[in-house]
């Protein structure tokens, strides 16, 4: 099982098209879309990861670069905005990877951020709202 | 020989510059060391300290008067209603209240993004704040509307007034349903997949004193990193429930109302909280010192985690329905050892307050008072204690049949 976040940038012709659909018919890939822009234009991206088998996953991109649409890797990160921390440490019990972590002792709480898998569970459970998301878009050529 | 000490003795030493001031948490190892006799002889200051989501607080806010005069019947902070039911240009801002618009639990869970205490924490930082009022107009207040902003320099008196803060002790939260629920202790996942708790523990200032002998009516205090006073018992203050051998409560028992000039407090120890699915509060810093008159409120100080239990209590159910019981008692040193076992079950341990930001106040005072800045006050009045007969009434639904039509 293979399992990547990709943007795919199109454009209003493509768009036209169940591109979605395509995928997980043709490719049996899982898809879940992290976020959707598209503009009046009808031109816009898809934020989406997409798991299968390794094969099918790398035959997918090749036709949604065959059909025009751009795709790049997703770099996303989730910030932890210190200043804002209060920190309580209620984030915690929900961080799945210990990214968010109580040193014990000192109670005093702490992001690695290599650790984060940006499930986003942090996003909602903090209090004041400490925690942010950026999505990295590269903006198309 | 006994260890006495007047608070006129202490305050003489914090004038030139010579009371041996230390935190709760500093007070535990001293002790420890040197006994308690020893201890009540050098030590003259604990500081306590406490840093978390406190519902019940707001703000007197006086806005000056307009030209024409108006009357305010109705008034909003950025959308946020404030109460307006007291004088011309009066009004209370309270910490859980939502802005008109708000999509509240529509969407379940809520974000509760903006609310009275964010409101607070903003006039605080010096933002401008959009001031909305309507009234039906007087002779002498003949002004219906208003849209302005205002600053918290610009108004006039801004007094913080919390009606119940400081809670001594409360309950450890946790979910026994098979869904996920949202609540004022946080997040709880299903099958006490976690358990939250709310307090400072050996830091937290009624923990420290637990039978109110010197935090009282009138006992200066460190209030939203300014300075406040204890103003009186606070809402639901219920002194006398089950103690343990320390004689700290083992639940939820004694509370403060605290008031302060807001202008002289600072942002980071006043900040707006969002709790999904929950509403919006404030999260309020609050530091009180102890002066150590005796060996018996030094002994009290010196009060450590693992001597303060507090009851597991399900909010899915029990809190809810008021299902009488609980799951057991808990200690908070092992609540914040960030596991303890409930049932058989390892259930992860997060709190709400927070414990580094209560060190920092009892920290701040200490440094205050060390320098001579804050001097400590006698109580005007005595809270009630745990030989008062106090009574935590609930709300009973009576019949009122016959009443209606009339107006009361």
């Amino acid at each position: 099982m293979y399992k990547s976040r990709v943007v795919c940038f199109f454009s209003e012709a493509q768009s036209e098209q169940p591109i979605i659909y395509r995928l997980v018919k043709d490719f049996d890939l899982v898809i879940n879309i992290l976020k959707a822009d598209i503009n009046p234009r009808k031109e816009g991206y898809l934020v989406v990861e997409l798991s299968g088998e390794r094969e099918h996953y790398e035959s997918g991109i090749r036709f949604l670069k065959d059909i025009g649409v751009r795709v790049e890797p997703l770099s996303q990160t989730v910030v932890w905005q210190e200043e804002i921390c209060v920190q309580c440490g209620a984030c915690a019990s929900f961080c799945p990877t210990g990214a968010l972590a109580i040193e014990r002792l000192s109670m005093e709480v702490s992001f690695d951020n290599s650790k984060c898998v940006v499930c986003g569970m942090c996003l909602d459970c903090c209090p004041t709202r400490a925690m942010t998301v950026f999505f990295n878009i590269a903006a198309p050529l | 020989m006994g260890v006495k000490k007047t608070y006129e003795e202490i305050n003489e030493k914090i004038r030139k510059g010579q009371a041996v001031v230390v935190t709760a948490e500093e007070v535990i190892g001293i002790v420890e060391e040197k006994g308690i006799e020893r201890a009540a002889q050098e030590i003259d200051v604990v500081t306590t300290g406490t840093f978390g989501p406190m519902c019940s607080s707001g703000a007197f806010l006086n806005f000056g008067h307009s030209n024409p005069r108006m009357r305010i019947q109705k008034a909003w902070l950025n959308g946020v209603e404030v109460y307006s039911g007291i004088a011309a240009v009066d009004a209370y801002l309270g910490a859980t209240q939502l802005p008109e618009n708000d999509p509240e639990n529509k969407v379940f869970p809520g974000r509760f993004s903006y609310g009275g205490g964010h409101v607070i924490h903003d006039l605080l930082a010096g933002k401008e704040i959009r001031l909305e009022a309507i009234s039906y107009g007087t002779d002498c207040y003949p002004r219906k509307k208003i849209d302005t902003l205002i600053t918290l320099k610009d108004i006039n008196e801004a007094i913080l007034f919390n009606p119940r803060n400081a809670y001594q002790n409360y309950n450890c939260a946790v979910n026994v349903s098979d869904r996920t629920i949202y609540t004022y202790m946080g997040i709880l996942k299903p099958r006490m997949g976690n358990a939250s708790y709310s307090t400072s523990g050996q830091l937290s200032p009624l923990l420290n004193d637990p039978y109110y002998r010197t935090i009282g009516v009138g006992t200066r205090i460190f209030l939203g990193g300014g300075i406040g006073y204890v103003a009186w018992h606070g809402t639901q203050h219920h002194p006398n429930v089950e103690r343990n051998e320390h004689g700290v409560p083992t639940g939820g028992a004694g509370t403060l109302a605290v008031m302060g000039d807001l202008k002289q407090m600072k942002p980071e120890w006043l900040v707006g909280a969002s709790l999904l699915g929950y509403g919006a509060s404030l999260i309020v810093g609050i530091g009180i010192p102890i002066p150590i008159l005796d060996e018996e409120i030094m002994k009290f100080v010196a009060i450590k985690d693992e001597d303060i239990v507090c009851p597991i209590v399900d909010y899915s159910e029990g809190y809810p329905y008021r299902k009488p019981g609980n799951l057991g008692l808990v200690n908070y040193k092992d609540l914040k050892s960030g596991q303890i076992v409930i049932e058989g079950k390892k259930v992860t341990t997060t709190p709400l307050s927070s414990y580094p930001k209560a060190r920092q106040i009892a920290g701040m005072l200490k440094d205050w008072i060390s320098k001579g800045q804050f001097e400590l006050t006698i109580p005007v009045a005595k809270l009630p204690s745990a030989d008062d007969p106090i009574e935590v009434n609930s709300l009973l639904e009576r019949d009122v049949n016959g009443r209606n039509g009339r107006r009361w």
